[in-house]
């Protein structure tokens, strides 16, 4: 009879408890991004194609099937670390092919130079460059995200990445940098 | 609201949390009366000296301005002009280091005074409260007018708020230590600062002026009480002293005991403030029509000789006011525009005044050592306690250096006015405020990228969307095309429509090429030039980077990315934004018609070129410089022409599809025809090509040999063109469709093998 | 010509933390002097191997982790803690327990989780409560007021006690420890704890010979010199109110109550106010800064439940006293009460319209 009762007693507690377990599951469910799209959201979108994929959203999709965290030179050790942190690895040096940390570069065409051969305009996955054949081009550098893929294709080397300027909105107290000597 | 209103009436202020008592030592500058000083030799007035965006110059090199006279005008609201502080001769208009901790140049009007101090026409408005209210505000704008307590809001937008006004508040607080120009300026000229009131009364019309005055310029308020003692809406109020009582927030919880809501304004709560010597300016500007060309500084600290509060002209270089004051500075020492507790540390001495310069303290070691090196965090509160916002500075400070910016701002990083007084009483001496500058600096950056970053993705994502649409269209028009062809030429003899369609269409196939030539010829003309110099530069280019190797990395991506892009390249106009698509979808469709027409020409003869070519080049292996040249050329035909026909294609269907009932359907449907047979050849050409350049590349020969007839080939667009368009009529279908699929894959290889192939020449394919 | 560039603010208060530290030091060392003019020469002796200890093991583990050791042993702190450890051992105890007391309090507690200001734990308690669970015998053995004892020592007395555990007479630890009566003391609360248990009640447990109106004898003078010492911090601003205050206020709230409930078997607030270390712990100890909860409302929220530990260890713990425990205990729920008690930022939330 014990027996019965014990057995009893567990079936309705496991009953009670699933109960809550599934009314929790439904209450408290919790949205979360597709794995891709959160990925894609830590990648600096530069579109620049330096991981080897043709752009940000593709290369997240790579990552979230197993390709190495390691390959974004734009977004330097910082986006290491949140995809480390989002995918649960541990964080890698950049890949060794494109180690240098980034500084933030926009394309600029020298006008007087540019040929109007368009051939930028294919390159550019940002659209970021204004022109028509036979035209002079030019770079919207609001747009641009400095992915370099527009430096090659111009048969004329008309075009140069140019760091962007800080200004002082853009200062970042780094009083080190203002070429006089520093207190302390 | 009444007993607001009461409270406030009986002096009994509000306290505001933390705040600390540093030792004020304003009694070293505010002796003397403000003392006008010489002229500089030259006056550098850097263009944006307020918040918001910079005016456009209207001044030029060599031009003589007037006292006053503006040298820029705002082009938006939110900018406000800049004037002459004297008359002479504008020197130059260039960058000069910026009152900005950063001193990073920023352009400025560098003026020569010619010592007349010649005065534009002045046009005061003394019967402002007759005028518009609007024109009030515009005088004020016009005067330049910005903020002079220390952020620079450009004024005029302060007194036009959209809100009702229950308090003005008038900032004579002076909090920071040292700094007296706030002080010698009420006790000298309260009757104007009164007068600025009165205008600023007369704007806004609030219930209550209030004039905060701290308890340690009893003078000051003493001058005030008797300018203001008519008006009963005007009170002096004078508060207990304690730094950093004279911050926006702080006043108005002191006087009125509320506080700005976060992200808020002032106004939000009905409250507008205004610095005392804004309301200086304001008289200036209103009752003698003056715009705000000088300043009070004071010049402090125990390294001057003699400290002083002096009228500064806008624009006077620092060095100019040190030697006003007996001061020459070695290079190692401090010297701080501004308070010892926001002040910056200017970088040099070169470093105009502007609208917002206060102080410049020059102390010395003893009164104000320099910092020691910091030590741990104790996490002893102090600065807690110290924080006039309640913030936390230590859990600030820890997450500032984690860089965890998502904490820093559940901790409210950005409600820190960065007063400095958690920093002033830390007994590890760490440089608090700095953390949270940098912190603030990188957030407000990382911010920026992100928005970028986003702008970046929908670009990249409309931009593939695009290219995918364009695909599928370009493919259901070739299928629509080649259906209504087989239908048009299997159909009856007897359907007169379909033969009086295609003998109308071949009729205009032929006068169209007939017409296209002369442009043909004078582009290519032009192109001749084009590639001239280009071929010029790429020789350069060349002879740069003699490594092969590295020529044939960097390239690989780029001739790959051109190959697989090939037809978007008629497509330029899409780049442009949105709402000119239209416009620029009919240009392009013209200027790919005009392109197609040219490089048809072309295309026929390197065609036959790059035929008789390749095995040429399986032989010979010249280095001439001349023929390499040529080469090049040859090779940039040849990929062009590679490209062509489908470029046509997506030319001429976007032209078929918007003109077939119209005049040029001829256009259409002979390209349409020549479509296959230019696949074909083409694919045939590109499998030759990658042939004979596998071959090639397998025994290591990194030049491409050709024949130099190419050149002599764009001279003689005519006749090929010609040739090419009688052959465009010839139908070709029946191959076509029988040998669809071989071609494909036979021209998937040999396009494969081509991109391989290319990353050698692709320099000089370009060119 | 270029200038010598800093971030603002450039002046500075003077107070910095090596100041502060001997501030505190200052202030505890009345209490010192009088737990030494009471209970013998044993607690200076302490204080000074502490401190030797301290010093010494900061030097060595500092220079083991290559930093500069100059400015740590500047700052003082090792010399607090060596103080705050020295004057909870028992006068008596043998030369190696404040020895391993303030090795373990400066190696462990403090260089292991990252020196100054990264320390989870009180130092001085930590090592305590080491000391207290390693070695029982010796951590509880508390000699009678040198008023009331049956042999008084002098000063090569106590050195001999505590290197050899024998004074220069022979004497062993237990004979100092017998009072005039020939019994053996305990401290007031040791002696109230355990004559509860035996089933006497509070006001019978009160005659025995440590007590005084009520108080233990000396006790009573031992935590008026730390409260006294502690308003002068309070009064330098040194340290906030908030966690003395609560923390007293908790205490004799709980003694209050239980009291009032039932006065045979529960000591009145004042007693447990002037047992044991309380003002030590309110004032030097629960305030140590890198400890203690950092907002205001925090440190109420800490100074009270360290209180209210204290009295339940006391009256239903196994101690007779409880300060070190509570405090461990309110240590390691600092994180959470900073993290949950932390005060309006200025357009926050209430007035914000």
């Amino acid at each position: 009879m014990l027996f019965v009762y014990s057995l009893f007693a567990i079936g309705l507690l496991a009953l009670i408890f699933g109960l809550i377990l599934g009314y929790a599951a439904v209450r408290f469910k919790v949205e979360a991004d597709p794995l891709v799209d959160q990925i894609d959201k830590l990648l600096p979108q530069t579109q620049c194609g330096q991981c080897g994929y043709p752009g940000c959203k593709p290369y997240a999709e790579a990552i979230a099937n197993g390709d190495d965290i390691n390959k974004c030179p734009p977004g330097g050790e910082a986006t290491v670390k949140n995809l480390a942190d989002l995918m649960g690895v541990d964080p890698k040096p950049l890949d060794d092919s494109h180690a240098q940390e980034p500084i933030k570069k926009v394309a600029f065409i020298r006008e007087d130079e540019c040929i109007g051969c368009t051939k930028c305009i294919v390159a550019c996955p940002v659209d970021a460059i204004l022109g028509a054949a036979k035209h002079m081009h030019t770079v919207i550098s609001d747009e641009c995200t400095g992915c370099d893929l527009c430096v090659d294709p111009c048969p004329v080397d008309c075009i140069e990445m140019r760091p962007v300027e800080a200004t002082a909105q853009s200062w970042r107290w780094d009083l080190n940098s203002i070429p006089v000597k520093q207190v302390s | 609201m009444e007993s607001l209103l009461n409270r406030i009436k009986n002096q009994r202020w509000w306290d505001f949390p933390g705040g600390v008592h540093p030792p004020s030592r304003k009694d070293i500058s505010n002796q003397g009366s403000i003392d006008n000083i010489a002229l500089p030799e030259l006056l550098h007035v850097s263009v944006k000296q307020h918040i918001g965006s910079e005016g456009k110059i209207k001044v030029e090199v060599g031009q003589r301005v007037l006292k006053g006279e503006a040298l820029t005008h705002s082009a938006n609201p939110f900018s406000v002009p800049v004037h002459a502080p004297t008359s002479g001769t504008i020197e130059a208009i260039d960058v000069h280091p910026s009152a900005h901790p950063s001193a990073l140049p920023e352009m400025a009007v560098h003026i020569k005074p010619d010592g007349l101090g010649q005065w534009i026409d002045l046009k005061p408005m003394q019967d402002y409260q007759q005028q518009n209210k609007s024109k009030v505000v515009e005088a004020i704008c016009k005067a330049g007018i910005s903020g002079m307590g220390g952020a620079g809001f450009p004024t005029h937008i302060k007194v036009s708020p959209k809100k009702d006004v229950q308090f003005l508040i008038i900032n004579g607080i002076e909090c920071e230590p040292y700094i007296t120009s706030d002080d010698r300026l009420m006790r000298e000229y309260a009757w104007q600062i009164r007068q600025g009131i009165d205008v600023l009364q007369y704007l806004l019309n609030p219930k209550q002026v209030l004039i905060g005055i701290e308890d340690n310029k009893p003078e000051a308020a003493e001058a005030m009480r008797v300018a203001c003692r008519d008006n009963e809406q005007y009170q002096i109020c004078v508060v207990p002293t304690k730094y950093p009582a004279g911050g926006e927030k702080q006043l108005i919880q002191t006087l009125t005991g509320q506080e700005v809501p976060q992200n808020g304004l002032p106004v939000d709560i009905g409250v507008i403030m205004q610095n005392v010597g804004t309301c200086y300016a304001i008289a200036d500007a209103i009752f003698s029509g003056k715009p705000l060309i000088q300043r009070v500084v004071t010049l402090t600290g125990e390294q001057f000789d003699a400290p002083q509060n002096v009228w500064a002209p806008i624009g006077t270089p620092i060095s100019h006011l040190l030697a006003h004051a007996g001061y020459q500075p070695a290079s190692t020492e401090r010297l701080i525009m501004g308070g010892p507790m926001m002040g910056f540390a200017l970088a040099n001495d070169h470093i105009p005044v502007v609208k917002t310069t206060n102080c410049i303290l020059a102390p010395s070691l003893s009164e104000m050592p320099l910092p020691p090196q910091k030590q741990a965090c104790i996490r002893c509160s102090a600065c807690a306690d110290a924080c006039p916002a309640s913030l936390l500075p230590q859990q600030l400070l820890w997450y500032a250096k984690a860089d965890d910016h998502e904490k820093a701002q559940e901790y409210n990083l950005f409600d820190c006015i960065e007063c400095g007084a958690c920093a002033y009483v830390c007994p590890s001496d760490i440089p608090l405020v700095h953390y949270y500058r940098t912190a603030k600096a990188d957030i407000r950056s990382a911010q920026q990228e992100k928005i970028q970053a986003d702008k970046a993705r929908e670009r990249f994502e409309a931009r593939k969307a695009r290219l995918e649409r364009d695909q599928i269209e370009r493919e259901e028009k070739h299928r629509q095309a080649a259906e209504a062809r087989k239908q048009a030429m299997q159909a009856d003899g007897s359907d007169a429509k379909a033969k009086i369609a295609a003998a109308l269409a071949r009729a205009k196939a032929k006068k169209a090429p007939s017409e296209d030539t002369s442009q043909t010829a004078d582009e290519a003309d032009n192109k001749k030039q084009q590639v001239a110099d280009a071929i010029a530069r790429a020789k350069a280019k060349r002879a740069a980077k003699q490594s092969d190797a590295t020529i044939d990395k960097a390239q690989d991506g780029v001739s790959g990315d051109e190959l697989s892009n090939a037809d978007n390249a008629t497509k330029p106009a899409d780049a442009a934004p949105a709402d000119v698509k239209k416009q620029q979808v009919a240009e392009a469709i013209a200027r790919a018609k005009a392109k197609r027409t040219a490089k048809l020409a072309e295309e026929s003869a390197s065609e036959s070129s790059e035929e008789e070519s390749t095995p040429i080049a399986a032989d010979s292996a010249q280095d001439d410089k001349k023929q390499q040249v040529a080469a090049a050329i040859a090779r940039a035909k040849a990929k062009r022409e590679a490209k062509l026909a489908e470029q046509q294609s997506a030319a001429n269907d976007k032209a078929a599809d918007n003109q077939q009932t119209d005049a040029e359907p001829a256009g259409a449907s002979s390209a349409d025809n020549s479509e296959p047979e230019y696949q074909q050849k083409k694919q045939r050409v590109a499998a030759a090509i990658a042939k004979a350049k596998a071959k090639k590349a397998a025994q290591q020969r990194a030049e491409k040999p050709q024949d130099g007839s190419e050149s002599e080939a764009i001279s003689e667009p005519e006749a090929t063109s010609e040739s090419l368009s009688s052959e465009t009529d010839t139908p070709e279908n029946e191959q076509q469709t029988a040998q669809d699929k071989k071609q494909r894959i036979a021209a998937a290889v040999a396009k494969a093998k081509a991109r391989q192939q290319a990353k050698k020449d692709a320099q000089e394919d370009n060119s | 010509m270029s200038f010598k560039l800093a971030s603002s603010p450039h002046q500075h208060s003077q107070r910095n933390t090596a100041q502060l530290m001997r501030l505190v030091i200052w202030c505890a060392l009345p209490g010192l002097l009088v737990q030494s003019w009471l209970f013998g020469w044993g607690s200076l002796i302490h204080f000074a191997l502490a401190t030797v200890t301290a010093v010494v093991t900061e030097v060595i583990i500092l220079e083991v982790r290559k930093r500069n050791f100059e400015v740590a042993i500047k700052d003082s702190s090792a010399i607090l803690t060596a103080l705050l450890l020295a004057v909870s051992i028992p006068p008596f105890a043998p030369w190696w327990i404040s020895v391993i007391g303030a090795f373990f309090a400066i190696a462990i507690v403090k260089q292991l989780y990252g020196g100054l200001g990264f320390n989870l734990f009180n130092p001085a308690m930590a090592a305590y409560v080491v000391l207290l669970i390693s070695f029982p015998v010796q951590m509880t053995a508390w000699l009678p007021p040198a008023s009331i004892a049956l042999h008084s020592a002098d000063f090569l007395d106590s050195l001999s006690m505590i290197f050899t555990q024998y004074s220069r007479e022979g004497y062993s630890l237990a004979q100092l420890q017998a009072g005039i009566d020939g019994h053996t003391m305990a401290t007031p609360l040791d002696q109230l704890k355990t004559d509860l248990t035996l089933g006497m009640t509070y006001s019978e447990s009160l005659n025995n010979a440590i007590f005084d109106n009520g108080l233990g004898i000396g006790w009573l003078w031992v935590n008026m010199a730390y409260l006294a010492g502690g308003l002068v911090l309070l009064k330098q601003k040194a340290i906030n109110w908030h966690i003395p205050v609560s923390l007293l206020l908790s205490l004799a709230v709980m003694a209050t109550l239980f009291h009032l409930v039932d006065g045979d078997r529960f000591a009145s607030a004042t007693f447990h106010l002037f047992s044991g270390g309380i003002m030590l712990g309110a004032f030097f100890i629960a305030t140590d800064p890198v400890s203690a909860a950092t907002t205001n409302k925090g440190r109420l929220i800490f100074g009270a439940a360290i209180g209210f530990w204290i009295y339940l260890i006391r009256i239903f713990g196994g101690y007779p006293d409880a300060i070190a425990f509570s405090v461990l205990i309110m240590n390691m729920a600092v994180p959470l009460i900073d993290y949950y008690f932390r005060p309006r930022t200025y357009g926050h939330g209430r007035s914000a319209r």
